[in-house]
């Protein structure tokens, strides 16, 4: 399915349908980050359950060194 | 001490983490520095490319509270945004409102923080607003309940030190909240200072990151905040136009 990642269209295996599996997709299981689908934040206990669909704007934030 | 809503903190500099020559020169910074608040940014994550490592995911989490800023927005909602995401990971509920309204001098939108911070405090959060020196603003701020009040000593990253430390006395003396300079300091000489105008804390960056020696600069500042705040607690004499004699003015040598 195709989704818009960080502002890229991507196309990501059908069964990479969950956020969990979107971020072991991308091995960013261990990394401190906050998702978020089209501006709503997921929450990590919902990982296993939030499905991914065709079309969603998905963003994967984290922190940077900032003043 | 510091405190800031219901935490307390034995150091009363906050230091930021941008732009370090390196991570091993940034850890012996923070470490030397004794500082016990660190401020990040919120980005999104580079997914695309090799992984770079990360200074936060370095740290002992157990030791260090996290002020993630809004940099990067320009109104309260988008502040509003970044701060959620911010908290939603789990590592912190204190926010630094930087709503941002000049692109050249980066200086913060005061309508935009306000209505920002209001936002932020209905949230729930712990919430300390980057601020211009503007009295009436940071009297208005604290009337909405933030936890801290900031206002920038000069544009950011500008090292130009204080440029107004008479608004910054305004500020200190109304405020029944910590004080914590933000922005534009310079020097060791700035920081004393802004700590002996009785401000509560610091917030700098740059003054240590491009710094030659970081490391150096991160311990001459620690010893510049306990040396400020000392001397505003001794309380400082007055300054006259005219000399006034050290010595006795009696008893002289004769002729």
């Amino acid at each position: 399915m195709n989704v818009q990642l960080n502002g890229k269209q991507v196309e990501i295996p059908e069964e990479v349908n969950s956020v969990e599996k979107l971020l072991a997709h991308y091995h960013l299981q261990s990394r401190i980050a906050v998702v978020e689908i089209n501006k709503e934040i997921v929450m990590k206990e919902d990982y296993v359950h939030q499905k991914l669909s065709h079309g969603d704007a998905v963003e994967i934030i984290h922190f940077v060194g900032g003043g | 001490m510091l405190k800031i809503a219901d935490r307390t903190f034995q150091s009363r500099l906050l230091l930021g983490t941008g732009k370090y020559p390196s991570f091993e020169i940034q850890k012996e910074a923070v470490a030397v520095s004794e500082t016990e608040i660190l401020t990040f940014a919120v980005r999104r994550m580079n997914i695309f490319e090799e992984s770079q490592p990360n200074f936060l995911e370095q740290l002992d989490l157990s030791k260090y509270t996290f002020l993630p800023n809004t940099a990067g927005a320009k109104t309260a909602e988008e502040a509003a945004r970044i701060a959620k995401l911010a908290k939603a990971s789990g590592l912190c509920d204190m926010i630094k409102v930087e709503v941002i309204g000049d692109e050249r001098t980066l200086l913060p939108d005061p309508v935009e923080t306000l209505k920002a911070s209001e936002m932020l405090l209905e949230a729930g959060f712990v919430v300390l607003p980057y601020t211009s020196d503007d009295v009436v603003l940071a009297k208005r701020l604290e009337n909405l309940g933030v936890h801290a009040i900031m206002p920038g000593a000069s544009p950011i990253g500008s090292g130009k030190g204080i440029i107004n430390p008479l608004n910054l006395q305004f500020i200190i003396e109304q405020s029944e909240v910590p004080v914590i300079v933000d922005a534009g300091i310079g020097s060791p000489k700035d920081v004393t200072y802004a700590m002996e105008l009785g401000a509560d804390g610091i917030l700098l960056n740059t003054a240590v990151s491009g710094a030659k020696d970081p490391v150096k600069m991160a311990k001459a500042v620690k010893y510049a905040i306990e040396a400020g705040r000392l001397g505003y607690l001794a309380g400082r004499i007055e300054e006259k136009d005219y000399a006034v004699a050290s010595s006795p003015t009696t008893g002289m040598v004769g002729s």
